[in-house]
């Protein structure tokens, strides 16, 4: 599916991703996770091309990502970001059918899929004819996805998808990407700094820091077995709060 | 009814081997008795059989020189003087054989004078020259407190006050540069002191000014004439033959005279001469008595049609410059940096920067107002573009639209308000601006406020400056009505502060 071979990538001076080999598992949800700098979010940026690495090679199919194909791959690419990145001057539906009615789609099959999706993340049609201005935060994250997902990508890009949320729209939203995404059984590549979020939504995790990778595997593998002093503050430093206010209530 | 038909085309048939394809184009200076002698000059070709055009007020001497000289224009009135002291004074000529055939060097030739010399004079106000003594220019020297005021050819002509000054050994150090017009206001309001005059000026009476006797002779003789292209001779000999009539028929009173009727009676320049014409020259005008709706709607018509076509123009170039700047951060800075540099020429110098490449008239007046209606629309465009957040543009691309897709659906439509902004500004520019075009011969509003200037006809520039503002401000209403119906509601909602 997607591969990233030795991939590097620096901002001028500072290097924001040591040379790095990641192969995500296909059909399985893989999430980011580390703390702000570390490197996840040019990690996800590298992949939907659009900073290209300074070294190393990042592949599709098996095929490598260059400008010359850049434009056909992200067509089956979908990609989410924090605040939704809609298209202010354009309605709900406009910004969720833009790319298929470049690519000439029929109106039947074009409303067809927009209500399908609709449906799948549960944003009432009501909302087609909005524009984003008009809807609360959580609306434009549904209709992002929504967007990301209209031409079905084989693979799901997904850049703190729900950083700006606050915290009771963020665990409903939660609790319906981790349905949305058994249901599609993609490939995703999310990034967040949320350990719990994290766990809630991969199968796979990948912690990072200062532009490398600390470790990989699942929630209880990163528990029991550390591979870093870091990686135990990093869990710690999560949970701590939650246990504090659990003896509290006790 | 047949018969009739039958005369009409026989008159049309008759009238038609006169007319020549080409009108004869007259020229004029921008004050009152160079307008009055252009008039006469098209009536009397008119009365020879040609189609004539007055292109009247085009500027100074130097536009009306080049334009003869570049076949812009056929004949304009000018003087000896100008002729020897300014155009060829490089040339030493001495008498007016050698005048001629100065002239004839440069295809061009000139009618015999017209009878009155209309020589520089210095004119200060009657109570001051009884106060300081004032007699002759001489008496200047005595007073080098006295303030002077000179028109701006004159201020610089060799033959102006820089050779009056050293011919005289003048003091005065407090000397104005103004408009020739508005000295005589200036002189009567007692701000200046003393300014020139021209000897055949309407306002000397007016006024009541003491002209100071050139007792050491300064100023040479400015006879009037016409001048015009020797290949006029040959196109319109009868045209030429009828000019020449008017040799010798105007004295100096009698140029005073027609002078003071139109500036200070407000006779119409074309009646005038025309009455001059039939009563001493027996040549009869049909003069078209154009009431002020019909100028008005030709003003109208002529300002329009510049500002729509140069703005439109300008926005079909500045926009793909401004999607440029925005793409090619380095091309970016060279054209903000080009586009700024033309908005710094004075506009006045803009449209006289442009008569060496278009002549004059509508197309280098369109062409000024072109290039100066490029940056505010290039630099709104150029920032419309470049403020459009990153996400946005990222999420464009990460969706897979190529780059000219992401152009035309996310970027431009995001920046329209922006660009709607930089094409009312550069029209609400372009509108004002516009009125100087009159000065090169384009007309428009600009042309009743040259001639209330030269009238001091606060009415007339009025007709000119009111619907000038009037027609910036509907501009402006056009656009304002333009944004509410191309920029989408996602777009207008934030404006008003809902959600």
């Amino acid at each position: 599916m997607i591969e990233l071979i030795d991939v590097a990538k620096r901002y001028g001076a500072t290097p924001a991703l040591a040379p790095t080999t990641l192969v995500p598992a296909r059909a399985r949800t893989t999430v980011l996770v580390g703390p702000s700098g570390c490197g996840k979010s040019t990690l996800l940026r590298l992949v939907a091309g659009l900073i290209a690495p300074d070294r190393g090679e990042i592949r599709f199919d098996g095929e490598p990502l260059g400008p010359h194909n850049l434009d056909r791959l992200r067509v089956r690419m979908g990609y989410v970001i924090q605040e939704g990145g809609l298209f202010p001057h354009m309605t709900v539906a406009a910004n969720v059918t833009l790319m298929a009615r470049h690519l000439g789609w029929e109106r039947a099959r074009l409303e067809a899929r927009l209500r399908e999706l609709a449906h799948l993340v549960r944003l009432p049609e009501s909302m087609f004819g909005r524009y984003p201005i008009e809807l609360s935060g959580g609306q434009r994250q549904r209709v992002s996805l929504m967007r990301a997902l209209m031409l079905d990508p084989a693979l799901l890009l997904l850049d703190e998808p729900l950083g700006a949320l606050d915290p009771m729209i963020r665990y409903e939203l939660q609790q319906e990407l981790r349905a949305i995404f058994a249901r599609l059984s993609k490939t995703v590549l999310l990034v967040t700094h949320d350990i719990a979020e994290a766990a809630w939504l991969g199968h796979t995790l990948v912690l990072m820091r200062e532009g490398r990778i600390v470790q990989r595997g699942t929630l209880e593998e990163l528990v029991r077995a550390p591979a870093d002093p870091f990686v135990e503050r990093f869990i710690s430093a999560q949970r701590a709060p939650m246990e504090r206010l659990r003896r509290v209530l006790a | 009814m047949r018969g009739w038909l039958a005369a009409l085309l026989l008159l049309a048939a008759s009238a038609a081997p006169a007319q020549d394809a080409a009108p004869v184009r007259i020229g004029s200076k921008k004050f009152t008795e160079s307008v009055v002698l252009g008039e006469m000059a098209r009536l009397l070709v008119e009365a020879a059989g040609h189609d004539a055009v007055h292109r009247r007020e085009l500027g100074g001497t130097r536009v009306l020189w080049s334009a003869l000289r570049a076949g812009e224009i056929d004949v304009y009135p000018e003087y000896t003087g100008t002729l020897l002291q300014e155009i060829l004074v490089r040339e030493r000529i001495r008498d007016r054989a050698a005048l001629a055939r100065a002239l004839a060097r440069r295809g061009l030739r000139m009618t015999a004078p017209l009878g009155f010399n209309n020589t520089y004079a210095i004119g200060v106000r009657a109570q001051t020259a009884e106060r300081l003594g004032l007699r002759t220019i001489s008496d200047l020297r005595g007073h080098p407190d006295l303030v002077l005021g000179f028109g701006n050819e004159f201020m610089n002509r060799a033959d102006g006050w820089p050779g009056l000054r050293r011919h005289y050994g003048l003091p005065q150090t407090d000397v104005r540069g103004l408009d020739h017009d508005l000295a005589y206001r200036g002189l009567a309001a007692g701000a200046l002191d003393a300014i020139d005059v021209y000897a055949t000026d309407a306002e000397i009476a007016y006024y009541g000014l003491r002209v100071l006797e050139d007792d050491r002779d300064f100023f040479p003789a400015y006879h009037a004439v016409l001048l015009y292209r020797a290949d006029l001779a040959a196109r319109a000999p009868a045209a030429v033959a009828m000019l020449e009539r008017l040799a010798g028929r105007l004295d100096e009173d009698t140029m005073a005279r027609l002078n003071a009727r139109v500036k200070l009676e407000r006779e119409r320049d074309t009646e005038v001469a025309a009455a001059f014409l039939e009563r001493h020259l027996r040549v009869e005008s049909e003069v078209v008595a154009r009431d002020a709706w019909t100028r008005f709607w030709r003003h109208t018509r002529e300002h329009l049609a510049l500002v729509a076509v140069s703005l439109s123009a300008a926005i079909a170039l500045a926009i793909p410059l401004g999607v440029l700047a925005a793409q090619y951060p380095r091309a970016g800075q060279l054209i903000l940096g080009a586009t700024g540099i033309v908005q710094t020429i004075p506009s006045l110098a803009l449209f006289v920067f442009m008569i060496p490449l278009l002549g004059i008239g509508g197309p280098p007046a369109v062409a000024a107002l072109f290039l100066y209606s490029l940056l505010p629309i290039v630099r709104n465009t150029y920032a419309g573009l470049t403020d459009i957040a990153a996400p946005i543009r990222e999420s464009a691309a990460a969706l897979g639209l190529p780059r000219a897709a992401r152009l035309r659906l996310i970027e431009l439509p995001l920046a329209g308000r922006a660009i709607l902004a930089g094409i009312k500004t550069s029209a609400v520019i372009n509108v004002g601006t516009a009125t100087l075009a009159a000065l090169i011969g384009a007309g428009g509003y600009g042309q009743p406020i040259l001639t209330g200037i030269r009238l001091d006809d606060l009415g007339l520039i009025l007709q000119g400056a009111v619907p000038a503002a009037v027609l910036a401000l509907l501009v402006q209403g056009l656009f304002e009505l333009a944004e509410r119906l191309l920029v989408p509601r996602g777009l207008r909602i934030r404006a008003t502060g809902a959600r």
